[in-house]
């Protein structure tokens, strides 16, 4: 059964479903609301290396709804990549369910946009051809997918280095390419792996600014992960916080900043309680 | 600092100068060797037949220039049909290997034991299966040249990141996707290492080719002089199959520069200088 709607359709359903796809029936497993683009039950996953087993994820519940901006937060080591390898395909979890797009069967391969943790540009491709790789791959015609592709450089600060190759950007530039491939792919999803996470202090800020400008523009749903609570308050509208290997989701912050957001907000009182509430969850 | 980074596909060839002068080196050097030689055989006075002098070798190389053409050319053939056998049968023994473990497990311990054999031994048994023709040549140039080959494309296949395999696979991309786009292009770098040194090694093929058994080739040349005492002649011999492995080697290199431009921007070889 591909379709499962819940109470909350009534309230979100305006925007999002034409009646059609709508398949009224309930299922025993749970419910998913219509506006709900990721919805994760129960996932777990272990590796086994050497004989030794170890837990990474071990039930894991989230949501992320339509637009929303959703951060996870956790220590080093906890699963993140992980459950984010899960969400995109890459990997089957042992038990739970992955519901995309409301849809738990069929691959899930494709359907999310991924920027893994490593900027992974491909060395022998210049920017350009490096942006377009996931229309390529879909099977859009070259040139639209550079025309496209060359519009939106100026966007991510790359204008003038479309024919250049990646070991001579530095690695801001890096990162916005990586994220402008992510983007280009023109998937509703977007997992973004710790896209700021080796940059400095003050790129870091300006580039938050910018991804919550992009953001602005495109409207994706996110999900983001870093190590850093700031970052996470900023950014997002809720923030999940992620407990030591084995992990299990330990909060749920819902960040009542009005958008857009700006630095001042950094020193309101709620952002500073948010911050407060982030740490006590994660032990520090 | 970062630079324009537009400038780095141009600039390697911009200042003619500065790279002649990367060769200053390697020229003093030969000069310098040859100084020494001429020098030695002259203090010492050493017989023509026992070490001719650079001088003596240079006249010995004008009075033969009439009889080196055809075998110099002859080498030449051998040698670049040869190579290009190995290249083809190489480059389809890669693929192969990497095609499938099974492959994989069954091939390479049967490329290593071929590179075992000695060369020598097996030459003169392709004279007895194939006769005094050109083709017992060009199968020991492909024999010597051909293993790099296999081992550096099979090993630059297999170095792909594999995290950059799984973002193509998450962009839903096919196996065909993954070889073309990422393993292929990564592998070019390792493939051309090893062609480096396979074609480093055919004109030396191609001469033990000759040893064996031929009528035309700088191989027969080289060793109808020793019979007939003409050391100096040797010693052309030795010196036009070493100009002719330097012109094939940067031939490759030339051709990798040009293929491989993300591979040699100036950014990168400027950092190397800097190490
Ligand atoms: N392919 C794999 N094989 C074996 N173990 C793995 C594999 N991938 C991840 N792990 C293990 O699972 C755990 C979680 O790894 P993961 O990369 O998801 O952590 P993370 O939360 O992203 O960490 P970080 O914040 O440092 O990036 C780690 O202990 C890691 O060793
Ligand atoms: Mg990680």
């Amino acid at each position: 059964m591909p379709f499962v709607i819940s109470g909350r359709a009534d309230a979100l359903a305006e925007t999002r479903l034409g009646g059609g796809q709508v398949d009224k029936q309930r299922d025993d497993s749970g419910v998913i609301g219509v506006g709900d683009k990721v919805v994760l039950r129960d996932v777990r996953k272990s590796f086994r290396v050497d004989g030794r087993v170890t837990v990474a994820l071990d039930g894991i519940d989230m949501v992320a709804r339509d637009r929303e901006f959703v951060t996870l937060i956790g220590p080093s080591g906890c699963g993140k990549s992980t459950l984010f390898n899960i969400i995109c395909g890459l990997m089957e979890p042992e038990a739970g369910q992955v519901w995309l797009n409301s849809r738990v069967d069929g691959r899930r391969i494709g359907t999310v946009g991924y920027m893994p943790q490593k900027d992974l540009l491909l060395p022998w491709r210049s920017v350009l051809d490096n942006v377009i790789l996931g229309p390529e791959l879909a099977g859009v015609d070259r040139r639209k997918a550079s025309r496209e592709a060359r519009e939106l450089l100026p966007l991510f600060g790359l204008a003038g280095f479309e024919d250049s190759y990646p070991v001579t950007l530095s690695g801001g530039m890096k990162q916005r390419a990586a994220l402008l491939r992510t983007v280009s792919c023109h998937r509703d999803i977007m997992l973004l792996d710790e896209p700021f996470g080796a940059l400095d202090a003050l790129t870091r800020s300006t580039l938050q600014d910018w991804l919550l400008g992009i953001w602005q523009r495109f409207r994706q749903t996110v999900l983001f992960i870093t190590h850093d609570v700031e970052e996470a308050v900023y950014l997002s509208d809720r923030v999940y916080v992620m407990s030591a290997r084995p992990a299990q989701m330990i909060k749920e912050l819902t960040v009542p900043l009005a958008r857009p957001r700006c630095r001042d907000m950094v020193a309101t009182e709620s952002f500073l309680s948010c911050k407060v509430e982030l740490l006590a969850a994660l032990g520090t | 600092m970062i630079e324009d980074p537009r400038k780095g596909a141009r600039r390697g060839w911009a200042v003619p100068w500065e790279r002649l002068s990367q060769y200053l080196p390697a020229v003093t050097m030969t000069v310098l060797l040859l100084t020494v030689w001429q020098a030695a055989t002259m203090i010492w006075d050493i017989q023509k037949w026992l070490l001719p002098s650079p001088v003596q070798i240079g006249r010995a190389a004008v009075e033969a220039r009439q009889l080196l053409g055809p075998h110099i050319w002859q080498t030449a053939k051998e040698t670049l049909l040869g190579f290009a056998v190995a290249l083809g049968a190489g480059t389809l023994l890669a693929l192969a290997i990497d095609f499938s473990p099974t492959l994989r497990r069954a091939i390479y311990p049967l490329l290593v034991v071929s590179q075992t054999i000695p060369t020598i031994a097996i030459a003169p048994l392709l004279v007895i299966w194939l006769g005094y023709g050109i083709w017992p040549k060009i199968i020991v140039v492909g024999l010597v040249c051909f293993f790099p080959i296999v081992v550096s494309l099979a090993d630059g296949l297999r170095s792909a990141d594999p995290d950059l395999i799984a973002l193509l696979q998450s962009m839903g991309a096919t196996r065909r996707d993954v070889f073309f786009k990422v393993r292929w292009p990564g592998a070019m770098p390792a493939f051309f290492s090893g062609v480096k040194i396979a074609i480093t090694y055919s004109v030396i093929g191609a001469i033990m080719g000759e040893w064996v058994g031929a009528s035309r080739g700088l191989g027969i040349f080289m060793l109808r002089a020793t019979n007939s005492f003409r050391t100096d002649w040797v010693f052309v011999a030795i010196g036009i199959i070493a100009l002719m492995s330097i012109v094939l080697f940067l031939l490759v290199a030339a051709l990798e520069r040009a293929l491989l431009p993300w591979y040699y921007t100036a950014e990168r070889e400027e950092r190397w200088e800097e190490l």
